[in-house]
């Protein structure tokens, strides 16, 4: 039974990404129905970025669902709540007014937060609590902005937002898109504000990791498009840059988080956060070069953006499910308890790879060509006559540079200690490869990423007509002889699928050469060279703390390790050491600087909300009274 | 059509054939900067041909990837010599730009650095985790380097780099390019594992990084490793050469016009070889935890080359 509810996701997958492409590449359209909900009624509409959007929801849904019919198996909890998650995340791009959005945004956020605290271990009840308040304070954020501009604009519906707002005080913008932009951005999971991501991610089935990581977090991508694009009309420069500096903050932070974790699925939940920040770059690019008036290559930044949103979507939710087979075959996400899967289990080893390989945007996968377009966008900044913003630019080509450098670094670490040499316990050596349907869902993502990759050209189109609309400018990148991108009237060019082909037959002529040379001679097997020791045990290996070692010790003023060593010595000899105890964690500045101090403030605040709390009748009749006469004297 | 296939051949060849005798060179120039003779400059295409001849030992722990690595690797630094102007400023693949390239030279890294994993030994994983952290730091270097060249050619195509800035007689006086240079010969030194980064010559297991993440290969798995180290090594020199000192690289692929390119190239590589081995005999190599800081200082010339052409326009 609950298999035909992963089969009827994966039906209304389809469904969704049929609705989206036709909404891309149609004319929009949109439906009112008065009665269903009060203040507005339901109010649906599509244009090219909402379908966009529904599509990506639909497309990823497609693989996850299919996965979960292995990876959940005959598990009832949580099987309704994830087909009203994907349903919700269906219809957020999809609302017109602002009733209908707050219905089904706080849908999916409720729908996800059951996911995440599914499986009743204290660590979930943890994630899904952080999960929860992040979340409505990033709605409460929201819907003030959204209350706000209703009553400023006389209507909830969005389309009529756009036409009112240029009528808008500065003040009152400024104020609208900050607090929207904020309150999407929490979604996003956009350092600071990204710290339910990396507990609830990890928490949740692999299969809803996938798509919250996937797509959820996309949606408030999606929101901050809407916001700086569309409702708010054009807004004053410092916009622009704003996001620019977020972009690269959230993008080097999560690089950096990621890098030193142990644990397979929080390092993809930084991972997305890492990502969030090169999207945010891009969209912080657009907006700046729009306000700049220089729109053509706003609109190459926001291609740009939205190719990324789409290959993230891709490889992030290969990499989950990748990693979720592990979970499924070992129980563990540590990985200092992984490694020697990639002779375990080729198929997820196999997909994981490939995601690594796509995420750390090697070409010629899916990954390059986004981060190329970000990073063609980003250096053409020198069009823009103004030192201040060039400088913000430049430091935006950095972070994103030393992102790019550091993701390789994190999934080498992912995958070579997560999946290479021996097996670093029991359940790691016993580990079995997943069952058909996880395989078969994993297959699918692997093939959206090389097929994003080497059919650049193809899919750039689509999603410069989407950017089109919200950016109306002659396009930037044309397709030319040999399906090469070229950027900017020959400011750069890339042909993935000629360096692909390049790189295969690169590939055949060493190896072709040496046959022919009869110098390929079958290697001999023999054990890994160790100094002379007698055997090799997993405990010799390299391990990931180990690994990251050198980026703790660079970047130690952002992670502020503490190591804390331990040696207990045998009591008749200090030289026999019975016990060696060794902890190195980092801290978290975030947490220190910004969360702790507010946490102890709300705990202080509450103290002294203690003393009005009584417990008598007459006292609480008294504050009615006094807050009544209070009104009274101010109205 | 032909035309083009025998350009592409003549750039690999070229730069396939000429990495270990710039290897060799190197040593010898060494050798005798500190007095010894040293071997004779060929030397590296007989250690080349003996591991050929020579059964590779596999682990019985790696997986298929330590197998294909070497030839991977090779495949990427093929591409790059196909994507970088090396004989011309029209490389074969015309389209390639130098984040191409950079990411390209990534992909080799990518799965050197597993394969260093893949055995399971710690030494591998030790090397692998330290060339991964180098790499990884001199990205942004790279970039803003890059930048700055792209700002005053408007372009980042290679190519483009390469033209747009012959036509500047007083180029190599102009400051934004002088930083530019160091910043990236900085980058040149940590990515091609030369002093005081990586030393090429130690078995050491504290400095070493390279050599310790490719001791588990033998063979002619590992003479394809040595190989391709080698031709990165060429690419990144001829890269300084051509972008920073753009002189005298021919725009058109006549073949006379490809010889000259092909004996200015030399020119030009030998004072650059003749450069690091001076600077590896005079420097020691640094820790290895000083090197981010070498690596963050190259990156403040590059910001500041960058932060100069704003500033100069």
């Amino acid at each position: 039974m609950t298999r035909g509810v992963y089969v009827l996701a994966t039906l209304l997958g389809a469904a969704g990404a049929a609705v989206g492409i036709t909404g891309m590449l149609g004319p929009p359209w949109s439906v009112e129905v008065g009665w269903v909900v009060p203040l507005g009624g339901l109010a649906l509409a599509v244009d090219p970025l909402t379908g966009l959007f529904v599509a990506l929801v639909g497309a990823t849904s497609v693989p996850a669902s299919i996965y979960a019919v292995g990876y959940a198996g005959g598990e009832r909890r949580g099987s309704l709540a994830y087909l009203g998650f994907i349903a919700a995340m269906l219809l957020v791009p999809l609302a017109n007014n602002v009733m209908t959005f707050a219905i089904a945004w706080e849908l999916m956020s409720l729908a996800s937060y059951v996911l995440v605290v599914r499986t009743r271990s204290d660590e979930s009840a943890h994630a899904g609590w952080v999960y929860a308040v992040m979340t409505h304070a990033g709605l409460a954020c929201l819907l003030s902005a959204m209350l706000l501009l209703s009553a400023w604009t006389g209507s909830g519906r969005f389309t009529d937002w756009a036409a009112a707002a240029p009528a808008l005080g500065a003040t009152a913008r400024a104020v609208a898109w900050t607090l929207l932009v904020i309150g999407f951005l929490a979604k996003a999971g956009a350092m600071p504000l990204h710290v339910w991501l990396p507990l609830a991610h990890p928490a949740a089935p692999s299969h809803v990791s996938a798509l919250m990581s996937g797509v959820m977090i996309k949606l408030g991508l999606y929101g901050v498009l809407r916001a700086s694009f569309e409702w708010l009309g054009a807004g004053p420069l410092w916009w622009g840059p704003t996001l620019l500096l977020v972009g690269a903050v959230a993008a080097v932070g999560g690089v950096l988080y990621a890098l030193v974790d142990r644990d397979l699925k929080r390092l993809l939940a930084y991972s997305s956060i890492e990502n969030v920040g090169i999207i945010v770059i891009g969209i912080g690019a657009a907006l700046t070069f729009r306000n700049a008036a220089a729109d053509p290559l706003a609109l190459l930044a926001l291609t740009a953006a939205l190719y990324h949103v789409v290959n993230h979507a891709a490889f992030k939710s290969l990499l989950f499910m990748a990693a979720g087979s592990v979970v499924h075959a070992t129980g563990t996400r540590d990985l200092e308890a992984l490694g020697g899967l990639a002779r375990r289990m080729p198929w997820t080893a196999a997909a994981f790879f490939l995601g690594s390989g796509a995420i750390a945007a090697l070409p010629p996968l899916n990954g390059f060509v986004s981060e190329w377009l970000t990073f063609q966008a980003l250096l053409q900044n020198v069009q823009l006559p103004r030192p201040g913003l060039n400088l913000v630019f430049t430091l935006a080509i950095a972070a994103l540079a030393l992102t790019g450098g550091l993701a390789v670094a994190c999934f080498v670490k992912a995958y070579g200690i997560g999946f290479l040499a021996l097996p670093r316990s029991a359940a790691a050596e016993s580990a079995h490869e997943a069952p058909p349907s996880m395989r078969a869902g994993m297959l699918l993502a692997a093939a959206a990423c090389v097929a994003l990759g080497l059919g650049a050209s193809v899919v750039v189109q689509p999603l410069l007509a989407v950017a089109g609309a919200l950016i109306p400018a002659p396009a930037p990148i044309r397709i030319g002889a040999g399906l090469t991108l070229q950027v900017s009237d020959g400011f750069a060019s890339v042909s993935t699928a000629a360096v692909a082909v390049a790189l295969a037959g690169a590939l055949a002529v060493p190896l072709a050469a040496l046959t022919l040379a009869g110098a390929r001679r079958r290697p001999r097997r023999y054990e890994t060279w160790g100094c002379g020791r007698l055997l090799q045990t997993a405990r010799m290996e390299y391990t990931a703390t180990a690994f990251a070692n050198p980026f703790t010790r660079v970047f130690d003023f952002f992670y502020r390790p503490v190591r804390r060593l331990q040696i207990d010595a045998h009591p008749e000899s200090r030289f026999f050491v019975s016990r060696i105890e060794y902890a190195n964690p980092t801290r978290f500045i975030v947490d220190d600087w910004l969360y702790g101090p507010v946490e102890r403030a709300l705990r202080t605040a509450a103290r002294w909300a203690v003393a009005m709390q009584s417990g008598s009748p007459n006292a609480y009749l008294g504050y009615v009274l006094a807050v009544l006469l209070l009104l009274l004297v101010l109205a | 059509m032909t035309g083009d296939v025998v350009v592409a051949v003549l750039h690999v060849a070229v730069v396939a054939a000429g990495a270990p005798l710039l290897v060799g060179v190197l040593r010898t120039l060494k050798a005798r900067l500190v007095g010894r003779r040293g071997p004779a400059p060929w030397q590296p295409y007989r250690d080349l041909r003996k591991l050929f001849g020579k059964t590779p030992v596999v682990s019985t722990t790696t997986s298929w990837l330590f197998r294909v690595t070497p030839y991977v690797l090779m495949s990427t630094m093929i591409t790059a010599a196909l994507a970088a102007p090396v004989l011309s400023s029209r490389p074969p693949l015309a389209f390639a730009g130098i984040i191409l390239l950079m990411y390209l030279l990534l992909l080799g890294t990518f799965f050197l650095t597993l394969a260093g994993l893949d055995a399971g030994s710690a030494f591998g994983g030790m090397g692998s985790s330290r060339a991964v952290a180098v790499a990884a730091l001199a990205e942004p270097t790279v970039m803003l380097a890059v930048l700055a060249l792209s700002l005053r050619a408007n372009t980042t195509n290679l190519g483009g780099v390469v033209e747009g800035l012959a036509h500047e007689p007083l180029l190599a006086a102009n400051p934004v390019h002088l930083l530019a240079f160091f910043a990236f010969f900085i980058v040149m030194l940590a990515e091609a594992g030369r002093i005081p980064v990586d030393n090429p010559a130690t078995h050491l297991e504290l400095t070493m990084i390279h050599e310790a993440m490719v001791l588990e290969y033998s063979g002619r798995h590992l003479a394809l490793v040595e190989w391709a180290s080698a031709m990165k090594l060429l690419l990144f020199l001829t890269l300084l050469a051509n972008l920073f000192f753009p002189w005298g690289v021919p725009a058109v692929l006549a073949p006379g016009a490809l010889v000259l390119g092909a004996l200015v190239l030399t020119a030009k590589l030998l004072a650059l070889t003749v450069a690091v081995a001076v600077l590896e005999t005079a420097m020691a190599k640094l820790r290895l935890f000083r090197v981010p800081e070498l690596l963050a200082g190259s990156f403040a010339l590059a910001l500041l080359s960058v932060t100069a052409v704003f500033l100069l326009r």
